[in-house]
């Protein structure tokens, strides 16, 4: 589904303040797999993201989706494949327009977009149903614009925004991190509801070590630019945030810092 | 007075166009183009060049709106791929228009004066009916662009060119090409701001190279005018806004100048547009941080007070 192939970035090259953001990242998602990344601060687990959704562009290196190569694809061309919720609940919807003609915009993805009507009859009734499936009450307010709901809100129609057209890849960047703890919660229960019955092939960066173990069937640990430890579905259910955390530091010699780190 | 009210209001209908051209770059996409200075010229040289070598004025109109789509291009072309500063890319675009409209002109001012324009049917008449016809006309044509703007802003590429403005992560997110839709919204801008010169020129009978200059502030005063007006809403309201506040700016202006105690001069219309613009930027902003600042005041007394009776300080 997605691959990874000899990936690596470095960031201000040549400079004084060169640095290792991706070195030599081989990493591939079969169909289905729900991976989840932790890392210490800086362990290039964003840059990984951007690297996939075509956000930046590796120094060498190849990313591969459905057996393709995107390579040359800008992040826009890339859209098709890959659906992404950002950490920040602003960045994934557009303030002033409403509910539908944000979800319209979504359903769009990897069309061309002419001269249709965006929201038609057809198409409000398809966003009704889905927003009824949140179940916070979005589907009553159709035509509210998206500015005037809570940071929680604006994220739930976040992630039903770049899932309900079933993307090949879901990014999922520290997607609950900047919601208080109940709306991270609900968050993430859809998450895990909306991954599970769609059967989406999912990256999730998180820092919440009890929620990396607790959701999908893969772990990767990334340090200082690499993959160090990748811990597959059979032994990811006997998996604890004290035994996790002591294979970090026995692996990568160091304790793991993240000064935002949730150990659960 | 009352004549010089329906002139007022026929150019309210005519630079309406040129307001919702503005409307595009200022307001959705979040981007001040100075071309439409320059843009407005283009549009008046074309028609009137055309008009005066025998065309049709329908076809010269039709042309004048595809120079000022030309010219938005270019300034888009400069910002997005060029990636060069909007405010910038919009002057040097002007600049250079013109050097151009000279080129098209031939020569500084072109008189209509005894050629066919658009309105030859209706200035050839007599005052009265046909004057009220001839706002009727204008009105209408105000009416129909500015709702054919928004059944475009409400396609799926209308929808992306608002968010290109509003939030352009989240739409190139979802493939759109945010390069592409800001192009296409410049261009679109500078086409109606042409169109609305064509029209004015054929009105007053000259084009002139001077007649777009301060043309980017009036478009400014009649969307912030019309924003004060009815309020910032959903499209259809925003759009009706900018033709009222254009209309509104006109008929003022043309109160002011009849207003003989205030000694005003027709050359003082940059100044007074100028002056207008400033107020209608400064005074929301400061009254709206006066609000924020009041009601913090209150909220932390309110809360503060409850804690005192929880015995809590």
């Amino acid at each position: 589904m997605l691959e990874i192939y000899q990936v690596s970035k470095l960031f201000n090259p040549g400079t004084a303040d060169e640095k290792i953001a991706l070195m030599d990242i081989n990493l591939k998602l079969n169909e289905g797999d729900f991976v989840t990344v932790i890392g210490s601060n800086g362990a290039g687990k964003s840059t990984l993201m951007n690297i996939i959704s075509g956000v930046m562009q590796p120094d060498i290196g190849d990313v591969r989706i459905d057996g393709q190569s995107v390579a040359s694809k800008s992040e826009s061309e890339r859209s098709r494949w890959v659906g992404r919720v950002f950490q920040d609940p602003m960045a994934g919807t557009a303030p002033n327009m409403t509910i539908e003609e944000n979800l319209s915009m979504a359903y769009a993805r990897g069309k061309p977009r002419g001269f249709g009507w965006a929201v038609t009859g057809r198409k409000r009734a398809l966003f009704k149903e889905e927003l009824k499936r949140l179940g916070i009450g979005l589907d009553a307010r159709l035509r509210a614009k998206v500015g005037l709901l809570s940071g929680g809100e604006r994220q739930a129609l976040s992630l039903l925004m770049s899932t309900f057209t079933r993307p090949g890849i879901l990014l999922l960047d520290e997607h609950t991190a900047a919601l208080d703890p109940a709306r991270a919660e609900l968050i993430t229960r859809l998450t895990e509801e909306i991954v599970r019955s769609m059967k989406l092939t999912t990256l999730m960066v998180t820092h919440n070590m009890e929620q990396a173990i607790r959701l999908g069937n893969r772990l990767i640990m990334m340090d200082k630019g690499r993959i160090i430890l990748d811990i597959p579905p059979e032994r990811k259910q006997d998996l604890t945030v004290q035994k996790l955390l002591g294979e970090f530091e026995r692996i990568s010699g160091h304790k793991l810092a993240d000064d935002r780190v949730v150990l659960g | 007075m009352i004549h010089s009210l329906t002139g007022a209001v026929e150019l309210g209908f005519m630079y309406a166009l040129m307001a919702l051209g503005v409307y595009i770059t200022y307001r959705i996409l979040d981007f001040p183009d100075l071309t439409v200075d320059a843009s407005f010229t283009t549009g008046a040289g074309i028609a009137a060049v055309m008009i005066s070598h025998g065309q049709a004025p329908w076809l010269a109109t039709l042309a004048a709106f595809g120079g000022g789509l030309a010219a938005g291009i270019c300034t888009g072309l400069l910002h997005t791929k060029g990636k060069v500063n909007g405010l910038l890319a919009g002057i040097i675009m002007m600049i250079a228009l013109y050097s151009i409209n000279i080129r098209i002109m031939g020569k500084p001012n072109i008189s209509l004066l005894n050629t066919d324009t658009l309105f030859s049917g209706v200035a050839s008449h007599e005052w009265h009916d046909f004057r009220l016809a001839y706002i009727v006309v204008l009105f209408a044509v105000a009416i129909v662009v500015k709702l054919l703007l928004d059944a475009f802003l409400h396609t799926d590429l209308g929808l992306a060119l608002r968010a290109t403005g509003d939030n352009k992560r989240m739409i190139r997110s979802f493939g759109s090409n945010t390069d592409l839709t800001t192009i296409l919204g410049v261009s679109l801008s500078n086409g109606l701001v042409a169109l609305s010169g064509a029209l004015i020129a054929q009105d007053g009978g000259s084009a002139d190279i001077s007649m777009g200059i301060g043309m980017i502030v009036i478009g400014l005063a009649s969307v912030i005018i019309g924003e004060a007006m009815l309020g910032p809403k959903r499209v259809f309201w925003a759009t009706l806004a900018v033709v009222v506040g254009s209309l509104a700016y006109r008929i003022v202006f043309a109160l002011a100048l009849r207003a003989e105690f205030l000694h005003l001069k027709a050359t003082d219309l940059k100044l007074i547009t100028a002056v207008i613009v400033i107020l209608a930027l400064v005074i929301p902003t400061m009254s709206r941080s006066a609000k924020q600042k009041q009601q913090a005041k209150r909220r932390t007394a309110e809360l503060a007070a409850g804690m005192r009776g929880k015995g809590a300080i």
